[in-house]
């Protein structure tokens, strides 16, 4: 079974990123079970959304102690709530950032997990090209399915289909793809430099 | 067709495929995402002819189903927690009745403390209401619950209240698998009133009685619910064969042929349960789980034959009757009398305090080991509880407990869990 958690703030869209991963699971035909923390949730506060994902019935109903991928929304969060909380060690991180872990004060994450597994994308500034709001949520699950491959890119676009409609669901289509681009390439670079 | 649908959306599709002809509504969380999903179907046509009705309150909510009802109409509202307790009068006056309104309680905590999160007390709290009480442990199995209450319901003439854990179940995106319209139609007959409010045979509905007949009245309500003892496996029974699922019932066993400790439990934790058996039994342990779906009327004969096998038993439940202990322990002992069974009642996860694989097997393994007490709180923070009590030994005006615990505790928003 993967786990994932997503933080981010109220108002973007963390709730919805749950639901659309695991709709992007159902349409490859996996069992998928995603719920938000069920917070009083305010525009700004933090938020937190869980998925599951996996090959049979999901029973298990307790929050994500323990997450295979986590993926936050917000970067101003990451000195305020302990989001790598649980995650476990071969654990995939997706940050939406312009900067890199080292720069974000993350050198110690850096070390402590898989470097290839860790990947920042500036998903706001993304959003903002193809969507003209700073909305990360669809964004990042475009880099999530680059970082990690267990989820395709044909799925989360039908997930943002499913979720939203018209020129919203092209324009986070678009975004994800080219945030699926942009951490793939991130990927080749590192996977380059490592062979150096 | 399968669907990965949010639980309120999935009870909303199941409820308009039972042609519900007045809908009643008013808003409170977990709750409110049904009867938006309801408003919609009403407001598109997919669900005609329905009347959707926005009350000022769950005492109007009710009061209008109970209306449409005695008038002949298939009725349905929702609620949750304060909102149950504001209906309460209502509540009986539709049991007492008979009418057989459909009512989904989206299980949330109440205050004071004020908590939107999930626990059973709303429900537990009508009990005694003489309302039918299923209780559904997974997304699937409340939009099942809806179709075989509406059955239940009208072939009895009495209301049943469809139990789903708020937040927890309501607001879960998971995979269901929601029936066409042409088999619900197939499953649910039209509603045929046993009594009904018919200007071209006048009746009047909601007698006074006098102690000259009371007693008789409310033993009839009893014996219908005796009667609902059998329909329920067999309304079961029929939907399994219809829909090829096998949900509702009056009790689901998990592991119980060689268990020597079983938890009882309802709602949505019992997913939780059984991953967490499963996992002791590869350790060779022998945990059994049997989950409650019916719980008023409770099947008293079942549950004691269900758990005569075992050494221990353990009830697992998200109610609490302060003063006293559990609620659903109670009726458990009562099922078990005379049999030589060593008792426990755990309360979990009140006011939606998570219920973790970790804590139950622990827990488990203290039933199993023979140390577990007669009644505990299971993740209970003692550090808080300790302190409020020495502040209350030590001054008078100690202050308001909430306010002091939350300053305890201390920030929570930079916690995960």
């Amino acid at each position: 079974m993967l786990q994932i958690r997503i933080h981010g703030r109220g108002g973007q869209g963390v709730v919805s990123a749950a639901e659309m991963l695991s709709l992007a699971a159902f349409e490859q035909g996996r069992h998928a079970q995603a719920f938000p923390s069920f917070g009083s949730e305010r525009t700004g506060a933090p938020v937190v959304a869980f998925c599951r994902i996996a090959d049979q019935d999901i029973r298990l109903r307790e929050p994500i102690l323990a997450p295979d991928v986590l993926i936050v929304q917000d970067p101003t969060l990451l000195h305020q709530v302990d989001v790598f909380q649980g995650l476990k060690p071969d654990g995939y991180v997706l940050i939406n950032s312009r900067h890199d872990f080292h720069a974000l004060g993350l050198a110690e994450i850096e070390q402590r997990y898989q470097r290839e597994r860790l990947v920042t994308v500036p998903a706001t500034e993304i959003a903002l090209k193809h969507l003209g709001r700073p909305l990360p949520n669809a964004v990042l699950l475009g880099g999530f399915a680059a970082l990690s491959g267990l989820i395709t890119l044909d799925a989360v676009s039908h997930a943002i289909r499913a979720k939203f409609g018209g020129r919203v669901a092209e324009g986070n289509v678009a975004a994800a793809t080219e945030a699926y681009a942009f951490v793939k390439n991130e990927m080749e670079e590192l996977a380059r430099a490592e062979a150096d | 067709m399968l669907k990965q649908i949010e639980g309120s959306k999935a009870v909303a599709e199941a409820v308009a495929l039972c042609r519900p002809e007045v809908i009643c509504a008013y808003p409170i969380s977990p709750q409110t995402h049904i009867v938006e999903g309801l408003g919609e179907l009403v407001k598109d046509g997919t669900l005609a002819p329905c009347e959707f009705i926005n009350v000022e309150s769950e005492f109007a909510a009710m009061s209008v189903a109970i209306g449409a009802s005695a008038a002949g109409a298939r009725s349905y509202t929702a609620t949750a927690s304060q909102g149950l307790l504001f209906m309460a009068e209502a509540v009986y006056n539709a049991s007492g009745l008979g009418l057989p309104i459909v009512m989904t309680v989206a299980n949330r905590a109440i205050g004071a403390p004020i908590n939107i999160w999930n626990d059973h007390s709303d429900s537990m709290s009508q009990r005694d209401c003489g309302w039918i009480q299923l209780f559904a442990a997974h997304n699937q199995e409340a939009l099942d619950l809806h179709i075989q209450a509406f059955k239940l319901a009208e072939e009895l003439s009495m209301p049943v209240m469809v139990c789903m854990d708020g937040f927890i179940l309501t607001h879960a995106f998971e995979r269901v698998d929601m029936p066409t319209q042409a088999q619900v139609d197939g499953f649910l007959p039209a509603y045929e009133p046993r009594q009904v409010l018919d200007v071209a045979e006048p009746v009047s509905i909601g007698a006074m009685v006098g102690p000259e007949a009371f007693m008789e009245v409310r033993y009839l309500a009893h014996a219908k619910q005796l009667t609902a003892l059998e329909r329920i496996p067999q309304i079961a029974a029929e939907f399994q064969q219809h829909f090829g699922r096998n949900t509702g019932g009056l009790l689901r066993g998990y592991h119980l042929d060689d268990a020597e400790t079983v938890v009882v439990a309802l709602g949505s934790v019992l997913g939780t349960l059984r991953e967490t058996v499963d996992e002791l039994r590869r350790e060779g342990q022998r945990f059994g789980v049997l989950g409650i779906s019916s719980f008023r009327p409770f099947p008293l004969a079942a549950v004691r034959s269900a758990l005569q096998g075992a050494k221990r038993v353990v009830v697992l439940e998200k109610s609490f009757s302060v003063g006293l202990g559990g609620v659903v322990s109670t009726d458990v002992r009562l099922a078990l009398s005379g049999l030589q069974l060593q008792g426990s009642t755990v309360v979990a996860g009140l006011g939606g305090r998570a219920i973790t694989q970790a804590s139950l097997r622990r827990m488990l393994l203290e039933a199993q080991a023979g140390k577990l007490p007669a009644l505990s709180f299971l993740d209970l923070d003692w550090r808080i509880v300790n302190r409020q009590l020495e502040r209350e030994a030590q001054m008078r005006r100690s202050g308001p407990i909430a306010e002091n615990l939350l300053r305890d505790v201390g920030t929570v928003a930079s916690k995960v869990s």
